[in-house]
């Protein structure tokens, strides 16, 4: 489904991020893009959202040249992605109403767009009925987490594109989010690409893990991770093997 | 604030007034109450509500028309750094002059008429509402750019959902600190070369016709209008702008 073909990206005067990076992902897979900071973990996730345009080379998905945000693409960031002068519900509304601001154009909203589609089973789905009168200033990280998630999954996306979304969390809400996540995902047949520099979370959310390590990454290391998304995975012994893995491989890399 | 508070206040200021008027005892002191009568007498009988309505006009077209002009400016230079840079030095120049210098230059160039009165009112109010709604669109955060990019909105999108509801409150704190400046400068513009204001009919009530309870209801009217025009702006404010008030 996503397919880098020799893609570069390069800021200016920087040494570039990624060179000649070649990398699939097949619809239905769960990836985390796992590395330390400065990598370009984010660099990769906007340019799978078609935020960014590569220097050189390309990013298809399905066959398709990615040149803007695709309308069956959703993203979710770690932070300040909701609007603080709306509601919770009026957050989960927005894309829809971005969708109906323009109409069907194949452009900003998909050709087949359809402006009947119902938030409420989403806001109920993700628990926020008793807080979707509130500010996002007024509701927790989790809650807030929730919102973006019930936003961007309104939209009925394929591929689902997340940047951190769960670093600034607690460690139970942060483990709750990514069960959702982990379900949504075989629930809606999601193609997930998650970033994180947390190898636990990669450990959990990954089937496989795509480990950058300081730039220039010229080829992708790839991790298998099968067990993952399994009822109890976090209490095996796999899962812990797999950490202490992944650990060694980042340090060594760094 | 309270209501009652406010009753209060009001109260007290008049009991203060009613106070000092009866010490002095002197005509250019004349009590609230003769003053109240005037004032009713001046709206009843068209006289002094004419005045006034030319007033609130020219604040209110001046208001409309910075509003019009230096929001899409502002937004504008926010969202470019370069225009802005370029732009900025002159802002900085402009932005303290005291616009109440320039009535005399505006009086020359625009002559009689609301048009001078209506730019005067316009320069204050542009610049400040330029330079507060230039910063608040450069304050906001490129993630809620991207968010909301990513959810398929272009230019116009961003325009409409992100960048107008983020000016709002800049437009209005904008308004709150100048409107009381606004109409200070109006009065003192309407001094000159007008029959029509309440600026002209607080001077030519008092210092021609010695109307010293028609001038004070003229100082009422131009006070009210000062009031409910801050008041005007703290209701639209809780009623466009709900998020701000909770904790």
């Amino acid at each position: 489904m996503i397919h880098l073909e020799a893609l570069t990206y390069a800021y200016p005067n920087h040494v570039p991020i990624f060179e000649a990076f070649d990398w699939q992902a097949q619809r239905g897979e769960a990836w985390v893009v796992l590395g330390p900071s400065g990598c370009g973990k984010t660099t990769l996730l906007y340019l799978l959202a078609g935020l960014r345009q590569p220097t050189a080379g390309r990013v298809t998905i399905d066959g398709q040249p990615l040149i803007r945000p695709r309308p069956h693409t959703g993203l979710i960031l770690q932070d300040y992605g909701l609007l603080p002068w709306a509601t919770v519900r009026q957050n989960v509304e927005l894309g829809l109403r971005v969708r109906l601001f323009y109409g069907p154009d194949g452009k900003h909203a998909p050709e087949d767009f359809r402006p009947d589609v119902d938030i409420l089973p989403w806001i109920t789905r993700l628990g926020l009925a008793a807080v979707q009168n509130q500010y996002p200033g007024q509701i927790s990280g989790g809650q807030r987490q929730r919102t973006a998630i019930a936003r961007t999954l309104a939209l009925q996306p394929d591929l689902l594109l997340m940047d951190e979304p769960f670093s600034s969390l607690d460690a139970p809400t942060r483990e709750s989010l990514q069960n959702l996540t982990l379900e949504l995902w075989s629930e809606k047949k999601l193609t997930l690409v998650v970033v994180t520099h947390a190898i636990e979370e990669a450990a959990i959310l990954g089937q496989k893990i795509l480990l950058l390590s300081l730039p220039p990454n010229r080829q992708a290391t790839v991790i298998e991770n099968p067990g993952s998304a399994q009822v109890g995975f976090r209490d095996t012994a796999e899962y812990l093997a797999l950490c202490r893995e992944l650990r060694g491989r980042m340090e060594s890399s760094a | 604030m309270k209501r009652r508070d406010l009753f209060l206040a009001l109260l007290g200021i008049t009991v203060a007034w009613q106070v000092l008027s009866t010490a002095l005892n002197l005509p250019i002191l004349p009590p609230p109450l003769l003053v109240l009568q005037a004032f009713f007498k001046g709206l009843g009988n068209g006289d002094l509500l004419r005045h006034a309505i030319a007033s609130l006009w020219r604040v209110v077209a001046g208001t409309a028309l910075s509003i019009a002009l230096a929001v899409p400016a502002g937004l504008v230079l926010g969202q470019s750094q370069r225009l802005n840079r370029f732009f900025s030095p002159l802002i900085y120049l402009t932005y303290p002059i005291p616009k109440v210098v320039l009535v005399p230059i505006v009086l020359l160039f625009f002559g009689i008429g609301d048009f001078p009165k209506i730019i005067l009112i316009f320069m204050i109010l542009f610049f400040q509402i330029l330079v507060l709604v230039r910063d608040q669109a450069a304050s906001i955060r490129p993630e809620l750019i991207q968010s909301v990019r990513s959810l398929g909105a272009g230019r116009r999108a961003l325009f409409r959902f992100v960048y107008l509801p983020a000016s709002l409150p800049a437009i209005l704190t904008a308004l709150r600190q100048s409107v009381g400046t606004a109409v200070a400068v109006l009065y003192v513009a309407e001094l000159f070369a007008t029959q029509r204001g309440l600026g002209y009919y607080i001077y030519y009530s008092g210092s021609t016709l010695f109307d010293y309870p028609a001038m004070y209801a003229g100082i009422l009217a131009l006070s009210l209008m000062g009031v409910s025009l801050y008041f005007g702006v703290d209701w639209l404010e809780r009623r466009w702008c709900p998020w701000l008030n909770v904790s």
